[in-house]
């Protein structure tokens, strides 16, 4: 290593003295960024500085797909094979990229200018085919769609041209496409006002409950009764934590709320604050997000100076700061154990539940983990009403719900729509129909479920879902048409979960690299293979430890029920 | 976490009544009335994780199944240690842990394929986890294409006994494996060679070097020999 990124290094490390082991995802980042890996030298005077045994950095290297622990190429590409970018082209865009620089995808130019890898989502679906580009000493980006290849070489960045569209009532209200929203435009936090100043955390929780505002992550679960539980909770300091993890093939719009309305997420997030009583807000954003990131820190500044966040917000006795940490690229880190993991410096391994977040969450103390379309929710419920939230969707499934449209449809993009569409209406008005003749919808991203074609009626609630056997999940929506062999998105799935396996419990550690050995082979498959899909497939949804390894073979096993020639001749 | 233990539960487990203090797993409870409930990960010296999975039970009749090692006791919880779902799941994981992992030293593991009914080759055209023996200081050697990834030898070198950290896992899912951290030799880590590592291994994945060179047919001079290297290089550079 050259004397003066030696220097840089320790430059870099000096600058964590006094920070303890939740500061390593940050100060790896930082090393990562300017060497383009993390040397033992470097690890061990970080392990000095933040009193965490080296092999346990090393444990945490390993664990994240963006770090590395030897030497890659000046740029780093990686490029998303997942099945929106396999549709749009991305296997030939790898091939293409690779013959050109005549390497293997994971190998180093000879001239160490370039490595190339292949990605599991990156969340730009609407875009695809989609890379993140990782530049030695600059920093992160990413390039979508990647149409030419001479491009994203030399380091061309692409205008996005995004769908930002819907009947828009509340979480879209005003968004104007590829446009952040400034504080100016945004208003001061008018929500947050009327709650610091007339309303107790009790009351701003309670409103927020009898909204019927779910979590939009996918769990579902209450969002008013996870706050009342945590402001409940004895031990304190409270936490509240925003999960923009979003790593769900096939779902992209909380970058897309981050990069446009990241005033709306922080007021939602300082409503939490409120209600729960906490001090500290984190918010975790997917490492693949570097623009989201950067957008967030900006308004995060603004509204600081603006006396909207930090000490005394709004000359009340109420103080919250919010800081946000990057992930290192783990999609199980969406998990919200996992995430709490991340923050404290670990390995992105799931927790055991119970205890749960509410009082055992982040540095084991009380703590609202909220998704961030949830949290964009709040503002306008607290300004007008649960009732005025309840005037769209249905008694179980209130508001509205925000889509991630990819894959063979005209439009694919982000669609606010009140709960209650049918699933033909998005996709044939706000879409504005399908490229070539439907053949499966995927609902829910890869841990999701597929519909038939002639099953596209169904109302988007979570009950008429449920009922239909499927899911909605983080709202990702994936339309292949017959053209498209169904085997080959399935092979894609199956890469996915085996690559982001945390490899904690048996089921899913081993699962899911059987499961992809045969989804491998289904052009040929061997005898016994459905049957072999079925028992991996049960085992992992029934014996694994977390929501990761349970719906692993949820699109797997959907498919087997649905099209069971796919696999062999046994139905 | 510990709740009174003076408060005692009533449950039923495979249709037998037992009661038991609060606070205890259901694999205790089981344990306590003579029901056998097949584990893996577990060891009473370490802190459970519910790693391994071998020891799910039906709850319930709930969605998911429990980890036995874990979860704790409820009034009136229904718990039936061996019905087909169960069995299913337990079946499946040793057929993959066998496809994954050379088992051949894991006795009680081959145990529980035998019990379960495990076709050993489930999984044909399995990647197994394969890694060379790792024979690197005079103690101990590590096989870890044995390696379950049961995590004690980790959990024993970190909180659960000795506070040396000189084990990590590195990578994850199915490449997850355990690791010094920058391809460092035992003696270069911060190992104190207290052997718990050894003593917890429920495989051969772990084993002292004496026992090694007796398998390898060593005389008593070469065991000698290759177990005295570190401390005969100490004597010589003091």
């Amino acid at each position: 290593m050259a004397e003066m990124t030696r220097t840089r290094l320790d430059e870099i490390v000096a600058r964590y003295a006094g920070r303890r082991r939740d500061a390593l995802l940050p100060v790896l980042w930082d090393v990562q960024r300017e060497a383009g890996f993390v040397d033992a030298e470097t690890a061990l005077s970080i392990s000095r500085t933040l009193r965490v045994p080296i092999a346990e950095i090393y444990g945490v290297i390993g664990f994240y797909a963006l770090f590395s622990d030897e030497p890659e190429g000046e740029t780093v590409i990686h490029l998303c094979t997942d099945p929106s970018c396999g549709l749009a082209g991305a296997d030939a865009v790898l091939d293409g990229l690779c013959a050109r620089l005549g390497v293997q995808p994971g190998v180093t130019t000879p001239d160490g200018r370039y490595t190339i890898k292949r990605s599991t989502c990156l969340g730009l679906c609407e875009h695809a085919p989609a890379a993140l580009v990782c530049r030695r000493g600059e920093g992160e980006y990413s390039h979508a769609p990647v149409t030419d290849v001479a491009a994203l070489l030399n380091g061309q960045r692409p205008a996005r041209a995004a769908v930002v569209d819907g009947e828009r009532q509340v979480l879209l209200a005003g968004a104007v496409p590829d446009h952040t929203e400034s504080l100016a435009q945004y208003g001061d936090y008018a929500a947050l006002r009327q709650a610091l100043l007339t309303l107790t955390p009790e009351q701003v929780s309670a409103e927020v409950e009898a909204s019927g505002l779910v979590g939009r992550g996918g769990a579902g679960f209450p969002t008013g009764m996870k706050w009342r539980f945590t402001r409940g909770a004895t031990a304190q300091p409270h936490y509240a934590v925003c999960n923009a993890d979003e790593s769900e093939p096939g779902t992209f719009k909380d970058r897309v709320l981050l990069e446009h309305r990241p005033h709306l997420l922080l007021e939602g997030l300082l409503l939490c604050a409120y209600a729960i009583q906490a001090r500290h807000a984190f918010v975790f954003i997917r490492g693949e997000y570097p623009e989201a990131a950067t957008i967030l820190e900006a308004a995060i500044r603004e509204a600081q100076s603006a006396g909207l966040l930090g000490e005394r917000i709004m000359g009340t006795d109420f103080s919250c700061s919010v800081e946000v940490r990057r992930g290192g690229g783990a999609y199980i880190c969406g998990e919200e154990t996992a995430l709490f993991e991340a923050i404290e410096g670990k390995r992105g391994f799931p927790r055991i539940k119970p205890p749960y977040p509410t009082t055992h969450g982040l540095f084991n103390r009380p703590t609202s983990i909220n998704n961030v379309e949830t949290l964009c929710a709040v503002p306008a419920i607290v300004r007008n009403g649960a009732g005025w939230f309840r005037q769209w969707g249905t008694e179980k499934s209130t508001g509205t719900k925000l889509v991630s449209v990819s894959g063979h449809v005209r439009r694919p993009g982000v669609y606010e729509i009140p709960f209650g569409r049918t699933l033909r209406e998005l996709l044939e008005g706000h879409c504005a129909g399908f490229v070539g003749e439907p053949q499966a919808v995927l609902m829910g991203g890869a841990a999701g479920t597929f519909l038939r074609a002639d099953e596209i009626d169904v109302p988007l609630t979570y009950e008429a879902l449920q009922a239909a056997g499927t899911t909605l999940g983080s709202g990702a929506v994936m339309v292949f048409n017959t053209e498209v062999d169904l085997r080959d998105v399935l092979r894609r799935l199956g890469h996915f979960f085996a690559h982001e396996s945390c490899g904690k419990c048996f089921p899913c550690q081993l699962g899911t690299r059987r499961q992809m050995e045969i989804l491998d082979r289904l052009a040929q498959p061997l005898p016994g293979d459905a049957e072999r899909l079925r028992d991996i497939g049960l085992t992992m949804s029934e014996a694994s430890l977390c929501g990761l390894g349970q719906t692993a073979a949820a699109a797997v096993l959907s498919a087997l029920r649905k099209w069971p020639a796919l696999f062999g001749a046994e139905s | 976490m510990m709740s009174d233990a003076s408060e005692m539960i009533t449950l039923t487990i495979d249709g037998q009544q037992v009661t038991v203090a609060a606070g205890t797993t259901i694999l205790e409870a089981a344990r306590s009335v003579g029901i056998d409930v097949p584990v893996i990960c577990y060891h009473e010296a370490t802190t459970a994780n519910g790693l391994c999975r071998v020891c799910v039970v039906d709850v319930d009749g709930g969605r998911l199944l429990q980890p036995a090692c874990i979860v704790l006791c409820r009034a009136g919880m229904v718990v039936e240690t061996r019905n087909e779902r169960v069995e299913r799941s337990r079946r499946t994981i040793l057929e993959m842990l066998n496809s994954a992992v050379n088992l051949a030293e894991a006795l009680a593991i081959q145990a529980l394929l035998d019990d379960y009914g495990a076709q050993p080759d489930r999984f044909p055209a399995a990647e197994k986890r394969d890694h060379a023996l790792i024979d690197d200081n005079p103690f101990y050697v590590r096989d870890y294409s044995q390696c379950v990834l049961c995590w004690r030898c980790v959990q024993v070198c970190a909180e659960d006994a000795q506070y040396t950290y000189a084990l990590t896992l590195d990578h994850r899912g199915f490449e997850t494996h355990v690791s010094t951290g920058f391809g460092v030799p035992m003696p270069e880590s911060s190992c104190v060679f207290c052997g718990q590592c050894i003593s917890v291994c429920p495989t051969g994945a772990l084993k002292p070097k004496i026992e090694f060179g007796l398998e390898q047919g060593w005389t008593l001079e070469q065991i000698w020999e290759n177990t005295r290297f570190l401390k005969k290089n100490r004597r010589k550079s003091g």
